[in-house]
């Protein structure tokens, strides 16, 4: 190995949701130093919903991040329902259910085809991607329409739904449209399949022991279950936070997280490796080779797993709207009182937790969110220290290294947006 | 949809994409109208800065940056300035541009909200207040929404896609189909 001495700097990462900037010291061939800075700037949302009612808070929680919206707003929804003493009617439920599958099949194209299938083409973006094979980014336009028309369909935006509300929906998916996005999601299966071949081709790899938790369940939905660890740990959704380290880095607008007192790492990586069987039945069965490579400890291995998702996700929402016939029901009425309650969903990119806590007029008191990108902040960081070694053991130049770095942060799928919202909590009385 | 051919050497227009303090749902919204817009684009538009879709970024000879966020930030100040002296035009996207909200949320904080967060305020540091793009630079359109409407957003492309010559003026097919 050279004994190489070099710093890397990098100011804004591209093809990442958000800003970050990357900070690396070598000296004589040792890490001295690696930094992953969240650099993007607070909006304060956790002081910004007190005193804010409780139904109109999902909609602000919302703008906490564009791509995940859906996610935000989903899970602050289940918090405050929870607090409220809230039951959906199933009818919901699903609809629920069919906003997240259209949003994970979305984010997941949007972060498989137009920033991480470019890595693995050696090329620098989707624009250069389609003068080498135009076909497969005209896939990629198609699948992610899909996913995108199907968020619309079900929420009336795919970012910031309007239709979605505490209590039910404002508003039903129209027949015909139901009908066309099946006919679109049959039709996009096979270019799904098609991705995650390409993605079973890469030899991408870092392999690394973590801990993977996040929601199981009975068919791998993203909306609710018990929060299981690759550790054996198996705990119900609200003690979730009992379980957690906060963790300040003081270079970083972001919080990071420890479990049970260890780093660990959350996202599609982790629910594969937890949660796979219960996978939907085709997807199981069309893709067996891509979900026979799980368990893996392989942080590339994440991108196989958003690949194998969206396919199941794809699955899953042909099923509900093959199987519902969505009629309008009553709006419930919901009367506040001064209470908490816990939400946990599995966003795109992990775990998401919401503590919400009420006034008795159903203002909030204050709240508590975990995101999943700072969840996953401590283990990125440790990644990153170790590849470099391994990197200079390939004789590589420092402006590779630095592309491979840029590479394995891209396979975490962090979103900046979401992790630097900031996390105070101030358990005040009264 | 109808496709051009790929139209190396021809004009184009220089574009920027441009993301401050905000969700990024304006630029989302954007990468998602490359669903039905991309190979349209790619004859039409040669995106000099556009972080979120590609590596090689400069700001530099830009005809029309489109800018998504509130200004909450020094450095993000000084980008910003940078940005108006390298364009011809500077569209405000969404409503964090064009107004702040909903970005700037602790502009409103009470007193003791505002002693909360101060600590942070000041180590990373921010500006005293969060800002729309109009309080620090000349901005020549806006796109409204939160986040953006698409039309709105298409309309304006169209325009400028004449104005700066890359299709005719008879163009009136959003998006900038000749
Ligand atoms: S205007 Fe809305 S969608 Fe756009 S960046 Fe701001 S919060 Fe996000």
């Amino acid at each position: 190995m050279h004994q190489h001495s070099f710093d890397i700097n990098i100011e804004n990462l591209s093809k990442i949701e958000g800003h970050a900037d990357l900070y690396i010291k070598v000296r004589k061939g040792e890490v001295l130093d690696a930094k992953l800075k969240i650099v993007e700037n607070k909006r304060f949302y956790t002081q910004a919903i007190r005193g804010k009612m409780f139904n109109s808070v999902p909609q602000l929680v919302s703008r906490i991040c564009g791509t995940c919206s859906v996610a935000h707003l989903s899970c602050c929804t289940e918090a405050v329902e929870n607090a409220l003493d809230f039951k959906p009617s199933d009818q919901t439920r699903a609809l629920r259910h069919l906003n997240m599958y259209g949003l994970m099949i979305r984010d997941h194209a949007l972060h498989l085809y137009i920033f991480v299938l470019p890595d693995i083409f050696g090329v620098q973006s989707v624009m250069e991607l389609a003068d080498k094979d135009e076909d497969l980014v005209r896939q990629a336009f198609i699948v992610k329409g899909a996913g995108n028309r199907l968020c619309k369909l079900v929420g009336g935006r795919a970012i910031h739904p309007i239709f979605s509300g505490v209590g039910g929906f404002l508003k039903l998916p129209e027949k015909n449209g139901i009908k066309k996005s099946i006919e679109e999601l049959y039709s996009v299966r096979a270019f799904a399949t098609e991705l995650i071949d390409i993605l079973l081709e890469s030899d991408f790899n870092f392999t690394r022991k973590s801990n993977y938790v996040g929601i199981a369940n009975e068919n791998y939905n993203f909306m609710r279950g018990e929060i299981m660890s690759s550790e054996g740990t198996c705990i119900p959704e609200r003690h979730y936070w009992d379980h957690l380290n906060r963790v300040v880095i003081p270079y970083s607008q972001a919080t990071g997280f420890r479990f049970e007192g260890k780093e660990y790492t959350v996202g599609a990586l982790a629910r594969m490796n937890l949660n796979r069987h219960n996978m939907h039945p085709d997807t199981l069965h069309d893709v067996p080779e891509a979900v026979a490579k799980f368990p893996s400890d392989n942080i590339y291995s994440n991108n196989l797993a958003q690949a194998v998702e969206m396919l199941h996700s794809i699955d899953n929402a042909i099923e509900i709207m093959e199987t519902w016939d969505f009629k309008q029901e009553p709006r419930p009425v919901i009367k506040p009182k001064a209470s908490e309650g816990v939400g946990v969903i599995e966003a795109p990119r992990g775990t998401l937790y919401y503590l919400l806590s009420f006034m008795e007029d159903g203002r909030i008191r204050y709240g508590n969110l975990v995101i999943p990108t700072a969840q996953n902040q401590i283990q990125m960081e440790k990644d990153i220290k170790a590849f470099v070694p391994e990197l200079l053991s390939r004789d590589m130049e420092r402006h590779d290294i630095e592309h491979e770095i840029e590479k394995l942060i891209r396979a975490y799928d962090p979103c900046m947006s979401c992790a630097s919202h900031f996390l105070k909590v101030r358990w005040e009385d009264g | 949809m109808v496709l051009e051919a790929k139209g190396d050497g021809k004009k184009k227009l220089k574009v920027g994409v441009f993301s401050f303090t905000g969700d990024e749902g304006c630029v989302i919204v954007f990468t998602e109208l490359l669903n039905e817009y991309f190979f349209r684009w790619r004859d039409l538009v040669e995106f000099k800065y556009a972080r979120v879709i590609q590596q090689k970024n400069v700001v530099k000879d830009i005809d029309v940056a489109f800018v998504e966020g509130a200004i909450s930030g020094f450095k993000e100040e000084k980008m910003l300035r940078k940005i108006r002296r390298n364009s011809k035009r500077v569209v405000a996207i969404g409503s964090c541009a064009i107004d702040g909200s909903p970005s700037n949320h602790r502009n409103f904080f009470d007193e003791q909200t505002t002693r909360e967060i101060m600590p942070i305020l000041r180590k990373f540091p921010y500006r005293k207040k969060v800002s729309p793009l109009h309080e620090i630079i000349r901005v020549d359109e806006t796109v409204p929404g939160c986040p953006i409407v698409e039309e709105s957003f298409l309309n304006i492309l169209n325009k400028y896609l004449i104005e700066f010559g890359i299709v005719g003026r008879d163009s009136n097919e959003k998006g900038g189909k000749q």
